[in-house]
């Protein structure tokens, strides 16, 4: 029992050491990421001492930038089972290893949607009242409560999940199955939950007819499913480049085919809810026609979902042509509809919800540079928490940071395997 | 920061400068901690933000009478220090056989908004940025659509022939959206009909605002100012006393005085006496007769399935 207590703590203290080391890009990258972190703090203790007033938002637009970081981040964090059903489900060998990559990015996601939620708050120091039997949960009927613990346990099963793989990896065993597989596939569904209720949050006001839509939900899971898979195509293709892991092209190109049909559902959503929007004409379209065309004058986010919709069109051609079997059209699709997706969920979907108000006054919001500043902050914060899970799991799954090392001299930046010192080589 | 170990390291040479690199070490690290409390610096001025005693402090619900003699003592001490006024902080509670109902005539209204500004002067909201529960609407004739109405009218004289004026306000609703989603509980509304809000409770997420069907809820994005003199000190614990940055707000239909037995303050101001108020349980009451004979009244987006405790009518 001791034993295996001090082996663990070896194992967090090593893995803790090698997150501190590592070549000059890697200090620049860290350094840089720091330092943007460290900007956002900075405007976020002003937004404390000052209040929401140093933001953009106001009674009539009371949710900004935050939120919509929020909500794009949640399909970010959801779309990391993208990667694990192939896996577990349909048995994908060139996936197998890099699910962990996949769950890893969902870690740091929710890492992020939770301080962006935090950041929203205007008492952040009342945080415990939302904790069940100490606070007042108002749970199961205010879906904010339900997302507290969707996102929560999400948290927690990937965690789980990762760090028991990794740890087995590190000691050179075979993972116990009942001890992550019943995680794995609690995982994939509480998955599509976390996104779901996430859109529910939405669709339950009944005040706000651009969000009290049922097809908000499945846009959600699509264009979440389109976004994720992006981001780990790209964060697979800069893991390959500067380590020296191997991925193979067949895996990239399995998650094209992923965000490639995702993709074409997400835009075929869209067209159905353009439509009910204008064909019908009803004054509860006032918002989507805010959004599309500008509204009395009032265009502020006219030339922003212009540019989401021409990117997703233009990420949707590109995925559905045989070019797109080529890495560098691919990356072009990914950025495309990552950027494209992002725009359309945040500020496409929160702020025209708010506009008009629900007595009819029509108010623009523009972030304020001090919240332009958190957001960076929490974006460089969330950046720094991946590539730091990333420096430690890399070297555990190449076997080059393993128990069976302990004590030979630490491995610094990432040398290729060939030094003899490194007893094992790395796996396929 | 220092690419330390820049140079390419294969060949270990231990005991390599190990004073240079653990001295390149500890400078990053201090570099580090000199810029986290930099970036810390401004909260310096976060000043009277919460107290160990209010941050501690219980929910309303569950608060013996006890502690909320203590919560009262500690609200009278924190108003004193900062206005200088001892004000006299109540907990009203609901009465029983009472619900209170609210109507308002639309033929009468000029659209004066004295009733806004009473409201503002009664229930000690922020003047800078100034906080108003009563939004009045400037409307054209022949149209209850909420979307058609002016909210920003700065005319010379009311009422503008070719308008009506209608004033909104918290609907008190029977089925309100806001205390459905508040995700703690700081939000609910009493027997009495009145939805309120624990002050000290929100954690001010504005959830609220966004499911209000009538935009009747209010955040106070920055530190609520009152000139001292302008503070009202007959208080109540959910109503008028003063709120707190980052916490919601709303009408309450001035609990401090209706469960007092008094008249809200924008009725009382009211020119016109446009506003009607009353007992909706007491069948002799001047708003039972209201609801009773008027031919037709108006519940303001009904078909949100709210249910407003608030009544619009006409007299022709």
């Amino acid at each position: 029992m001791i034993t295996a207590a001090r082996n663990y703590l070896v194992f967090l203290r090593r893995s803790a050491r090698i997150a501190f080391v590592g070549d000059w890009r890697y200090y620049a990258w860290m350094g840089v990421l720091t330092a943007i972190t460290l900007l956002g703090l900075n405007a976020y203790a002003k937004q404390l001492v000052h209040g929401l007033v140093v933001t953009g938002m106001s009674d009539e637009v009371s949710w900004g930038v935050y939120i919509a970081n929020f909500t794009f981040l949640v399909g970010v964090a959801a779309a990391a089972v993208m990667m694990v059903i192939p896996v577990y489900i349909y048995d994908n060998e060139e996936l197998h290893d890099l699910v962990i990559f996949g769950e890893l990015l969902a870690v740091a996601a929710i890492i992020m949607c939770l301080l962006f939620v935090t950041v929203d708050l205007g008492r952040p120091d009342r945080f415990w009242h939302l904790i069940p039997g100490l606070g007042q949960l108002n749970f199961p009927r205010s879906m904010l409560s339900w997302d507290v613990i969707v996102l929560n346990g999400y948290l927690l099963l990937n965690v789980h999940i990762c760090g028991y793989l990794l740890y087995c990896r590190y000691q050179d065993r075979k993972p116990a199955k009942w001890f992550y597989i019943p995680f794995v596939f609690t995982a994939i569904i509480w998955a599509v939950s976390i996104h779901t209720v996430t859109a529910f949050l939405y669709v339950g006001l009944g005040g706000r007819p651009f969000w009290n839509a049922s097809i908000v939900g499945p846009r959600f899971l699509a264009s979440a499913f389109t976004a994720g898979p992006a981001i780990i195509i790209l964060a697979l293709q800069i893991i390959r480049h500067v380590t020296h892991y191997r991925i193979t092209d067949k895996a990239l190109l399995t998650l094209r085919s992923i965000v490639q049909v995702s993709m074409i559902i997400n835009v075929f959503l869209l067209v159905c809810e353009v439509f009910k929007e204008f064909y019908s004409g009803t004054t509860h379209s006032e918002s989507a026609r805010y959004l599309f065309l500008g509204l009395e004058g009032h265009h502020a986010l006219v030339p922003w979902i212009w540019t989401a919709i021409g990117f997703n069109l233009i990420a949707m051609t590109i995925l559905v042509l045989p070019v797109s079997r080529g890495l560098k059209y691919l990356n072009v699709a990914c950025v495309l509809s990552i950027v494209g997706i992002w725009i359309e969920k945040g500020m496409g979907l929160v702020i025209p919800g708010f506009i008009p108000t629900p007595l009819g006054a029509i108010v623009d919001y523009v972030p304020s540079l001090n919240e332009t500043l958190v957001c960076l902050g929490i974006w460089a914060f969330g950046l720094l928490c991946y590539t730091i899970f990333l420096r430690m799991s890399v070297p555990i799954l190449q076997g080059r940071l393993s128990q069976a090392n302990e004590g030979q001299p630490e491995i610094q930046g990432d040398e290729p395997d060939t030094p003899a010192s490194f007893a094992t080589p790395a796996p396929h | 920061m220092t690419p330390s170990a820049s140079t390419p390291p294969p060949a270990p040479p231990p005991g390599h400068d190990p004073d240079r690199r653990s001295f390149l070490r500890s400078s990053a690290a201090f570099a580090g901690l000199t810029a986290l409390a930099a970036s810390l610096s401004p909260l310096r001025e976060l000043g009277d933000y919460t107290s160990t005693e209010q941050f501690l402090q219980k929910y309303y619900k569950e608060m013996t009478p006890e502690d909320m003699k203590k919560v009262l003592r500690r609200i009278t001490n924190e108003v004193e220090r900062q206005y200088g006024i001892r004000p006299h902080v109540r907990d009203l509670r609901p009465m029983d056989g009472v619900e209170f109902v609210y109507a308002l005539n639309l033929t009468r209204c000029i659209g004066c908004r004295k009733c806004v500004h009473a409201c503002v002067a009664e229930n000690n909201q922020s003047r800078s940025p100034e906080i108003q529960y009563i939004r009045v609407l400037k409307m054209p004739h022949g149209s209850m659509d909420v979307d058609k109405g002016n909210h920003t009218y700065d005319d010379k004289d009311v009422p503008d022939p070719g308008y009506f004026y209608m004033p909104i306000q918290c609907q008190q609703c029977k089925n309100p959206p806001c205390v459905k989603v508040c995700p703690v509980n700081a939000t609910w509304q009493e027997k009495d009909g009145i939805t309120v809000i624990d002050y000290d409770w929100c954690i001010g997420c504005r959830y609220c605002e966004a499911a209000c069907p009538y935009w009747a809820r209010r955040f106070n994005f920055t530190k609520p100012e009152i000139p001292k003199d302008r503070l009202n000190p007959e208080m109540s614990y959910l109503g008028n006393r003063p709120r707190k940055q980052g916490v919601m707000e709303k009408c309450h239909f001035c609990i401090q005085r209706t469960r007092a037995g008094r008249y809200p303050a924008c009725l009382e101001v009211c020119p016109v006496g446009a506003r009607k108020f009353g007992n909706i349980l007491d069948p002799e009451s001047e708003i039972s007769y209201i609801l009773r004979t008027k031919r037709i009244f108006i519940q303001l987006k009904e078909e949100m399935g709210t249910s407003p405790r608030f009544f619009y009518y006409f007299d022709k």
